[in-house]
């Protein structure tokens, strides 16, 4: 898969839209918020990842999952788990009944460091568990699940029962993972201290970075034949399996992407907030991810992260002052994100503002090639709500397959 | 983990759990039959339903407090009046709900998916704000308190039995709404091929809303056999949803009587697991069998065979 030139991999309004984020979240805010907030802003950061990941996965494959909690926490923990032993080292851990084990181990009376945490003493494994073990647990998912040709509404739902037994799991073995507080009381990696006003600056531009370099492999991914072949593949999937293509493969692997989006947003939580737990691994926190996605627009990468900003900040505002109002607010918004703007700010963007913006890149740069020039793509929009409207989006241009 | 018990404690553990077991499953069966109405004929997923069900709750609250404090006479036969109240509020707001929301999504199950979470937080507040954060209960009738004592060890509570019945009533209700009656037919013509329907004159969008307002009616009736066996907040039905779309998904979507099927096997596993190991792993084991299982028989346990 390569590129022709590089205004194939991004177009004009494509690289505008990211310098316009990387300027907001690089330079704005750092500069007119205080530390307090832009750790808040770093927070909400980490629930875009698993937005862009769901813009993929349900935008573009039209594969809802209702589980991306699930990878969400697993990174999470996983990063957790190692600052947890490194906090507990014998030393400090000196007037438990068995020191160098965490906290919450010993109040559960268990007197030997289980199994499966014994690798997360190393920094490099825990790199690479952060990754690797929810992949592989959503290519286990993907495999039985996409193998069999279940999707859509089945795949949701046992999405959502998935998330469901990892919350009960997890608060039920409490020796294990701590349960429903979670692990908890994070200070040092590798002996540098994580609470720090340095340390949060460090972990905003870092969750920055690694956003950003979701969003350009998921911009890759979106512009490529993979991303074609999805949107194909979420209008007439059979069309495309008679094509000879494998469609099963394709959902995996997009699926695997998007729960290893998540997975790094849930690390960069543990880093930023110093705990992790269940609470972000249920079944309304995973629904309330995807409402992030919905909101900034279910096929805008860009879209996503501003989604995923503005609605934890409403959360917050709302959430503190009035939390009864915030349930009305978030109710309504589900209700009306798919019933009204099913293409969340993206799609008001597109079609009220984006003509302007070209004409007034045309009148800067001059005009440009007619086939980069901006046009509202099929595959750019969701049919709007009325009845006897199927969801296909096979134009022309779109559904054939290059 | 068996061992530590005698053959003749052992027997009656399996058999005191399994009338326990018995309870979840009535109510499991209530709940999942409508949601089993709305998801495997229509294709809606309601997320929903289990704040439709606690509204049914709330309106037995209401009633038997409407009976306590104006007719303490009748007090012993509320419940009836309570379910049919609930019934009726619930398949009215079922209507309503159809009416402005569900009917305009018919083709896009994973945003009914979506709408109707966004409508559950709502009714979640709704409830919060207009009878408190706290769980209510109701107080049982006379004739409902107690338990039968068949031996030694094993005890079943008398409102269990009503709820098990109430469940196979209503159970025979729906097959017969659905199978033997002539607005069931339409009903199934409308799901097997909707333009064919509309084209020998059935009214589509009536029987959509018909069937709607039914499902979210069984709902209600759940939610009033759940006040026998719990008592009621705002949140309580967001616990069962999970559970109760899984038990309607095991069955297999379309089939009634896969639908008690699976509630039975779902229930009685998970309760006769719970003695052993506890509740949430219980409910773990469980739900991941029924997962388990759906990945290999991903139409469930019976499906209906009509050609698409």
């Amino acid at each position: 898969m390569s590129f022709k030139s590089f205004s194939d991999f991004m177009p004009r309004q494509d690289i505008l839209s990211f310098a316009v984020l990387a300027l907001i979240l690089l330079v704005v805010l750092p500069l007119s918020l205080d530390i307090f907030r832009l750790n808040l802003v770093g927070k909400y950061l980490t629930f875009a990842f698993v937005a862009v990941g769901l813009v993929l996965c349900w935008g573009y494959g039209g594969i809802l999952s209702l589980g991306q909690g699930v990878f969400y926490g697993l990174g999470g923990y996983a990063l957790a788990m190692f600052l947890k032993l490194e906090s507990s080292d014998p030393e400090s851990t000196r007037i438990q009944s068995t020191p160098g084990i965490p906290d919450f181990m010993d109040w559960n009376r268990i007197t030997e460091l289980p199994w499966f945490w014994e690798p997360f003493h190393s920094l490099t494994f825990t790199v690479i568990a952060i990754i690797v073990i929810p992949s592989l647990f959503a290519y286990l998912i993907g495999v039985a699940m996409f193998k069999r040709r279940v999707g859509g509404v089945y795949f949701a739902i046992i999405t959502q029962a998935i998330a469901a037994i990892m919350t009960i799991l997890i608060i039920g073995q409490q020796g294990y993972t701590g349960g429903v507080n979670g692990i908890t009381d994070l200070r040092t990696l590798k002996g540098w201290d994580i609470r720090s006003d340095f340390a949060s600056y460090v972990f905003y531009f870092l969750a920055v970075v690694l956003l950003f370099v979701c969003l350009f492999l998921a911009q890759y991914i979106r512009r490529s034949k993979l991303g074609r072949l999805l949107v194909a593949m979420r209008g007439q999937e059979d069309r495309v399996r008679f094509s000879g293509y494998d469609v099963a493969n394709f959902k995996i692997f997009v699926f695997c992407v998007g729960a290893s989006f998540a997975a790094i947003g849930g690390a960069m939580f543990t880093l930023q907030e110093g705990f992790m737990s269940p609470s972000f691994v249920g079944i309304v926190p995973s629904i309330e991810m995807v409402i992030f996605c919905a909101v900034g627009g279910r096929l805008s990468l860009v879209g996503a992260v501003y989604g995923a900003l503005l609605v934890n900040f409403a959360k917050t505002v709302l959430g503190e002052t009035f939390p009864e109002l915030w349930l009305f607010a978030m109710g309504l918004l589900f209700i009306g994100v798919v019933m009204a703007f099913p293409n969340g700010l993206a799609g008001l963007y597109n079609s009220y503002v984006a003509r302007y913006v070209d004409r007034l890149l045309d009148k800067v740069f001059g005009p440009q090639r007619s086939s980069d020039a901006y046009r509202p793509a099929s595959s750019d929009t969701v049919p709007p709500a009325a009845p006897g409207l199927r969801q296909n989006s096979t134009s022309p241009t779109e559904g054939a397959i290059s | 983990m068996f061992s530590e018990y005698s053959a003749t404690e052992l027997g009656s553990i399996l058999a005191m759990q399994g009338f326990a077991g018995l309870i979840l499953f009535a109510v499991f069966v209530l709940m999942a039959l409508g949601l089993a109405i709305i998801f495997g004929q229509m294709g809606v997923i309601n997320m929903a339903h289990g704040e439709f069900m606690i509204l049914g709750a709330y309106v037995t609250y209401l009633t038997s407090n409407l009976f306590a404090n104006h007719f303490p006479d009748l007090f012993g036969s509320y419940f009836f009046f309570a379910m049919a109240f609930a019934f009726i509020a619930t398949a009215l707001l079922g209507a309503l709900v159809e009416w402005g929301m569900i009917r305009f999504l018919y083709h896009r199950p994973l945003d009914t998916l979506l709408a109707t979470w966004g409508l559950s937080l709502i009714l979640q507040q709704t409830y919060r704000s207009l009878f408190g954060a706290r769980e209510v209960g109701v107080v049982i009738p006379d004739w409902l308190m107690g338990s039968y004592r068949i031996t030694d060890f094993i005890e079943i509570p008398i409102n269990g039995i009503f709820v098990m019945i109430l469940a196979i009533v209503v159970t025979f209700i729906v097959y017969l709404l659905m199978f033997r009656s002539s607005w069931g037919r339409q009903v199934r013509a409308v799901v097997q091929n909707r333009p064919m329907a509309g084209a020998v004159g059935i009214n589509t969008a009536r029987v959509d809303r018909l069937t709607f307002a039914l499902g979210c009616g069984i709902a209600g009736v759940a939610g009033s056999a759940f006040t026998m066996i719990g008592s009621t907040g705002p949140t309580s039905g967001q616990l069962y949803i999970v559970d109760t779309f899984l038990v309607v998904v095991f069955g297999g979507a379309a089939s009634l009587l896969g639908t008690v099927a699976s509630a039975f096997t779902i229930s009685q596993s998970q309760s006769a697991l719970e003695f052993f190991i506890g509740g949430s792993m219980a409910k773990v084991l469980t739900l991941m069998f029924v997962v388990i299982i759906l990945m290999f028989r991903p139409q469930g346990l019976f499906t209906l065979k009509v050609r698409r």
